[in-house]
Protein backbone atom coordinates (compact mmCIF):
# COMPACT_ATOMS: atom_id res chain seq x y z
CA UNK A 1 0.00 0.00 0.00
CA UNK A 2 1.22 3.37 -1.02
CA UNK A 3 0.40 7.18 -0.53
CA UNK A 4 -1.38 8.88 2.03
CA UNK A 5 -3.91 5.80 2.63
CA UNK A 6 -0.32 4.52 4.33
CA UNK A 7 0.50 7.11 5.84
CA UNK A 8 -2.65 7.51 7.43
CA UNK A 9 -3.18 4.02 8.65
CA UNK A 10 0.56 3.67 9.59
CA UNK A 11 0.57 5.44 12.87
CA UNK A 12 -0.63 4.33 16.41
CA UNK A 13 -4.80 5.11 16.74
CA UNK A 14 -5.58 8.81 18.07
CA UNK A 15 -7.78 8.60 21.40
CA UNK A 16 -10.28 10.47 22.81
CA UNK A 17 -10.97 10.65 26.32
CA UNK A 18 -13.21 11.61 29.07
CA UNK A 19 -12.64 10.61 32.29
CA UNK A 20 -12.73 6.92 32.63
CA UNK A 21 -13.60 6.41 29.28
CA UNK A 22 -11.87 6.35 26.10
CA UNK A 23 -11.99 5.42 22.33
CA UNK A 24 -10.13 5.44 19.33
CA UNK A 25 -11.45 8.06 16.55
CA UNK A 26 -11.54 5.28 13.78
CA UNK A 27 -14.12 3.36 16.36
CA UNK A 28 -16.26 6.42 17.29
CA UNK A 29 -15.85 7.01 13.18
CA UNK A 30 -17.44 3.32 12.50
CA UNK A 31 -20.30 3.72 15.15
CA UNK A 32 -21.63 6.95 14.29
CA UNK A 33 -21.80 5.86 10.28
CA UNK A 34 -23.78 2.43 11.84
CA UNK A 35 -25.97 5.22 14.26
CA UNK A 36 -26.68 6.67 10.60
CA UNK A 37 -27.57 4.15 8.84
CA UNK A 38 -30.19 3.42 11.66
CA UNK A 39 -31.03 6.52 11.46
CA UNK A 40 -31.77 6.31 7.42
CA UNK A 41 -32.82 2.34 7.29
CA UNK A 42 -36.19 4.15 9.52
CA UNK A 43 -36.42 7.34 7.72
CA UNK A 44 -36.26 6.86 4.37
CA UNK A 45 -38.95 5.57 2.32
CA UNK A 46 -38.43 2.17 0.88
CA UNK A 47 -39.09 1.84 -3.31
CA UNK A 48 -42.61 0.07 -3.73
CA UNK A 49 -42.64 -3.32 -4.86
CA UNK A 50 -44.40 -4.85 -6.63
CA UNK A 51 -48.35 -4.78 -6.21
CA UNK B 1 -42.65 -57.60 13.22
CA UNK B 2 -42.59 -54.04 11.53
CA UNK B 3 -44.28 -50.41 13.23
CA UNK B 4 -47.01 -48.76 11.26
CA UNK B 5 -45.54 -46.19 8.93
CA UNK B 6 -47.90 -43.42 11.21
CA UNK B 7 -45.86 -44.21 14.51
CA UNK B 8 -42.09 -44.25 12.65
CA UNK B 9 -39.60 -41.17 14.06
CA UNK B 10 -39.74 -40.57 10.07
CA UNK B 11 -43.26 -39.90 9.57
CA UNK B 12 -43.83 -37.73 13.13
CA UNK B 13 -41.08 -35.61 11.75
CA UNK B 14 -42.34 -34.82 8.23
CA UNK B 15 -45.96 -34.26 10.05
CA UNK B 16 -44.48 -31.87 12.82
CA UNK B 17 -42.46 -30.16 9.50
CA UNK B 18 -45.19 -29.96 7.40
CA UNK B 19 -47.65 -28.95 10.12
CA UNK B 20 -45.29 -26.21 11.46
CA UNK B 21 -43.13 -25.05 8.32
CA UNK B 22 -44.95 -25.65 5.25
CA UNK B 23 -43.09 -25.10 1.97
CA UNK B 24 -46.03 -22.10 1.55
CA UNK B 25 -43.89 -20.02 4.66
CA UNK B 26 -40.52 -21.69 3.62
CA UNK B 27 -40.32 -20.10 0.33
CA UNK B 28 -42.79 -16.69 0.80
CA UNK B 29 -43.77 -14.73 -2.26
CA UNK B 30 -45.27 -12.12 -0.76
CA UNK B 31 -44.81 -10.30 2.64
CA UNK B 32 -47.00 -8.21 5.18
CA UNK B 33 -46.64 -4.10 3.77
CA UNK B 34 -45.10 -3.08 6.82
CA UNK B 35 -41.91 -5.12 5.55
CA UNK B 36 -41.46 -2.47 3.00
CA UNK B 37 -39.08 -1.11 4.99
CA UNK B 38 -34.92 -0.32 4.85
CA UNK B 39 -34.86 -1.49 8.45
CA UNK B 40 -35.93 -5.01 7.32
CA UNK B 41 -32.86 -5.27 5.22
CA UNK B 42 -30.46 -5.74 7.59
CA UNK B 43 -30.80 -9.14 8.48
CA UNK B 44 -30.48 -10.85 4.90
CA UNK B 45 -27.45 -8.02 4.56
CA UNK B 46 -25.52 -9.88 7.41
CA UNK B 47 -26.29 -13.04 5.77
CA UNK B 48 -25.06 -12.12 2.43
CA UNK B 49 -22.17 -10.56 4.51
CA UNK B 50 -21.77 -14.30 6.24
CA UNK B 51 -21.69 -15.54 3.00
CA UNK B 52 -18.63 -13.56 1.56
CA UNK B 53 -16.84 -14.35 4.79
CA UNK B 54 -17.19 -18.07 4.27
CA UNK B 55 -15.98 -18.26 0.45
CA UNK B 56 -13.20 -16.18 1.43
CA UNK B 57 -12.37 -18.02 4.19
CA UNK B 58 -12.82 -21.36 2.14
CA UNK B 59 -9.98 -20.21 -0.50
CA UNK B 60 -7.57 -18.73 2.13
CA UNK B 61 -8.31 -22.15 3.60
CA UNK B 62 -6.73 -23.80 0.95
CA UNK B 63 -4.85 -21.53 -0.26
CA UNK B 64 -2.47 -20.70 2.86
CA UNK B 65 -0.68 -18.47 4.49
CA UNK B 66 2.55 -18.65 2.70
CA UNK B 67 -0.24 -17.65 -0.82
CA UNK B 68 -2.12 -14.94 1.72
CA UNK B 69 0.75 -13.37 2.86
CA UNK B 70 3.05 -12.47 0.07
CA UNK B 71 0.71 -11.93 -3.40
CA UNK B 72 -1.35 -9.42 -4.15
CA UNK B 73 -4.75 -11.54 -4.97
CA UNK B 74 -3.90 -13.38 -1.48
CA UNK B 75 -3.25 -9.72 0.24
CA UNK B 76 -6.98 -8.85 -1.90
CA UNK B 77 -8.91 -12.37 -0.16
CA UNK B 78 -7.31 -11.55 3.36
CA UNK B 79 -8.79 -8.28 3.23
CA UNK B 80 -12.10 -9.19 1.93
CA UNK B 81 -12.36 -12.14 4.63
CA UNK B 82 -11.59 -9.14 7.21
CA UNK B 83 -13.90 -6.81 5.52
CA UNK B 84 -17.14 -9.14 5.01
CA UNK B 85 -16.71 -9.69 8.61
CA UNK B 86 -16.60 -5.72 9.41
CA UNK B 87 -19.97 -5.84 7.36
CA UNK B 88 -20.85 -8.96 9.10
CA UNK B 89 -21.17 -7.44 12.32
CA UNK B 90 -21.99 -3.70 11.33
CA UNK B 91 -25.42 -5.18 9.41
CA UNK B 92 -25.93 -7.65 12.51
CA UNK B 93 -25.58 -4.74 15.10
CA UNK B 94 -28.19 -2.50 13.31
CA UNK B 95 -30.51 -5.60 12.84
CA UNK B 96 -30.19 -6.61 16.66
CA UNK B 97 -30.92 -2.23 17.06
CA UNK B 98 -34.65 -2.58 14.73
CA UNK B 99 -35.52 -5.73 16.31
CA UNK B 100 -34.82 -4.29 19.95
CA UNK B 101 -36.51 -1.28 19.59
CA UNK B 102 -39.76 -3.38 17.56
CA UNK B 103 -39.48 -5.65 20.47
CA UNK B 104 -39.19 -8.55 17.90
CA UNK B 105 -39.47 -11.22 20.54
CA UNK B 106 -43.65 -10.35 20.61
CA UNK B 107 -45.94 -12.97 19.39
CA UNK B 108 -44.31 -16.11 20.77
CA UNK B 109 -40.91 -15.61 19.00
CA UNK B 110 -38.46 -15.50 21.74
CA UNK B 111 -36.84 -18.46 20.61
CA UNK B 112 -35.90 -16.70 17.31
CA UNK B 113 -34.57 -13.80 19.61
CA UNK B 114 -32.54 -16.20 21.38
CA UNK B 115 -30.51 -17.82 18.76
CA UNK B 116 -30.41 -14.26 17.11
CA UNK B 117 -28.74 -13.00 20.95
CA UNK B 118 -26.65 -16.39 21.31
CA UNK B 119 -25.52 -16.31 17.38
CA UNK B 120 -24.49 -12.51 18.17
CA UNK B 121 -21.90 -14.14 20.86
CA UNK B 122 -20.37 -17.36 18.77
CA UNK B 123 -20.15 -14.58 15.67
CA UNK B 124 -17.44 -12.65 18.48
CA UNK B 125 -15.87 -16.09 19.65
CA UNK B 126 -15.14 -16.84 15.68
CA UNK B 127 -14.18 -13.20 14.74
CA UNK B 128 -11.55 -12.93 17.91
CA UNK B 129 -9.82 -16.64 17.16
CA UNK B 130 -9.79 -15.38 13.82
CA UNK B 131 -7.37 -12.58 14.82
CA UNK B 132 -5.34 -15.33 16.36
CA UNK B 133 -4.96 -17.32 13.50
CA UNK B 134 -3.70 -14.43 10.93
CA UNK B 135 0.02 -16.71 11.18
CA UNK B 136 1.90 -12.88 11.51
CA UNK B 137 3.47 -10.61 14.84
CA UNK B 138 -0.20 -9.29 14.95
CA UNK B 139 -1.58 -12.87 16.10
CA UNK B 140 1.12 -13.27 18.15
CA UNK B 141 0.46 -10.37 20.14
CA UNK B 142 -3.08 -10.90 20.60
CA UNK B 143 -2.31 -13.89 21.75
CA UNK B 144 0.25 -13.14 24.46
CA UNK B 145 -2.07 -10.44 25.55
CA UNK B 146 -5.08 -12.21 25.37
CA UNK B 147 -3.92 -15.45 27.67
CA UNK B 148 -3.47 -13.32 30.76
CA UNK B 149 -7.11 -12.53 30.20
CA UNK B 150 -7.87 -15.75 29.97
CA UNK B 151 -5.37 -17.55 32.60
CA UNK B 152 -7.10 -14.31 35.26
CA UNK B 153 -10.59 -16.38 34.25
CA UNK B 154 -8.82 -19.69 35.04
CA UNK B 155 -9.43 -21.13 31.73
CA UNK B 156 -6.49 -20.72 30.19
CA UNK B 157 -5.54 -24.38 30.31
CA UNK B 158 -8.94 -25.51 28.68
CA UNK B 159 -8.69 -22.55 26.02
CA UNK B 160 -5.22 -21.87 24.81
CA UNK B 161 -5.00 -19.01 22.72
CA UNK B 162 -1.45 -19.04 21.94
CA UNK B 163 -2.01 -22.64 20.96
CA UNK B 164 -2.27 -22.38 16.74
CA UNK B 165 -3.19 -25.74 16.24
CA UNK B 166 -6.15 -25.26 19.03
CA UNK B 167 -7.22 -21.55 18.01
CA UNK B 168 -7.07 -22.43 13.79
CA UNK B 169 -9.69 -25.75 14.38
CA UNK B 170 -12.03 -23.18 16.48
CA UNK B 171 -12.10 -20.92 14.13
CA UNK B 172 -12.14 -22.67 10.49
CA UNK B 173 -14.42 -25.88 11.85
CA UNK B 174 -15.95 -25.68 15.06
CA UNK B 175 -17.42 -22.17 15.47
CA UNK B 176 -18.61 -21.96 11.60
CA UNK B 177 -20.28 -25.06 12.23
CA UNK B 178 -22.28 -23.47 15.21
CA UNK B 179 -22.76 -20.37 13.86
CA UNK B 180 -24.10 -22.09 10.72
CA UNK B 181 -26.51 -23.86 12.47
CA UNK B 182 -27.84 -20.92 14.43
CA UNK B 183 -28.30 -19.19 11.73
CA UNK B 184 -30.19 -21.86 9.63
CA UNK B 185 -32.70 -22.35 12.82
CA UNK B 186 -32.62 -18.67 13.33
CA UNK B 187 -33.79 -18.14 9.68
CA UNK B 188 -36.30 -20.85 9.69
CA UNK B 189 -37.48 -19.51 13.36
CA UNK B 190 -38.57 -16.75 11.12
CA UNK B 191 -40.42 -18.07 8.45
CA UNK B 192 -42.44 -20.19 10.83
CA UNK B 193 -43.44 -17.19 12.65
CA UNK B 194 -43.15 -14.60 9.80
CA UNK B 195 -41.88 -11.21 10.27
CA UNK B 196 -42.32 -9.79 13.98
CA UNK B 197 -45.31 -7.00 13.07
CA UNK B 198 -44.65 -3.08 14.12
CA UNK B 199 -45.94 -2.59 18.09
CA UNK B 200 -48.47 -0.35 16.70
CA UNK B 201 -49.47 -2.42 13.77
CA UNK B 202 -53.77 -2.28 13.55
CA UNK B 203 -54.35 -6.53 12.43
CA UNK B 204 -56.90 -5.67 10.25
CA UNK B 205 -54.28 -3.15 7.85
CA UNK B 206 -51.85 -5.58 7.02
CA UNK B 207 -52.40 -6.00 3.08
CA UNK B 208 -49.81 -8.14 1.32
CA UNK B 209 -47.15 -6.72 -0.96
CA UNK B 210 -46.34 -9.18 -3.46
Amino acid sequence: MTGWLASFLDHPATYLKWGWFQISISNLIVILIMLALFAAAILIKFPKGRE
Amino acid sequence: MSTPTHEMWTARLRGAWQRNLPIEKLLPDDQPAYVVSWIYVFGVATIAALGVIIASGVVLAFQGPAWYHTSDIGNFTNSMHFWSVQMFFAFMVIHLWGKFWMAAWRGNRVRTWITGAVAFVVSIATAFTGYLVQTNFDSQWISFEAKDGFNSMGVGAWFTVTNLGQMLLLHVAFLPLILGVLTLVHVLMVRRRGVVPPIDAVPGNMEVHK
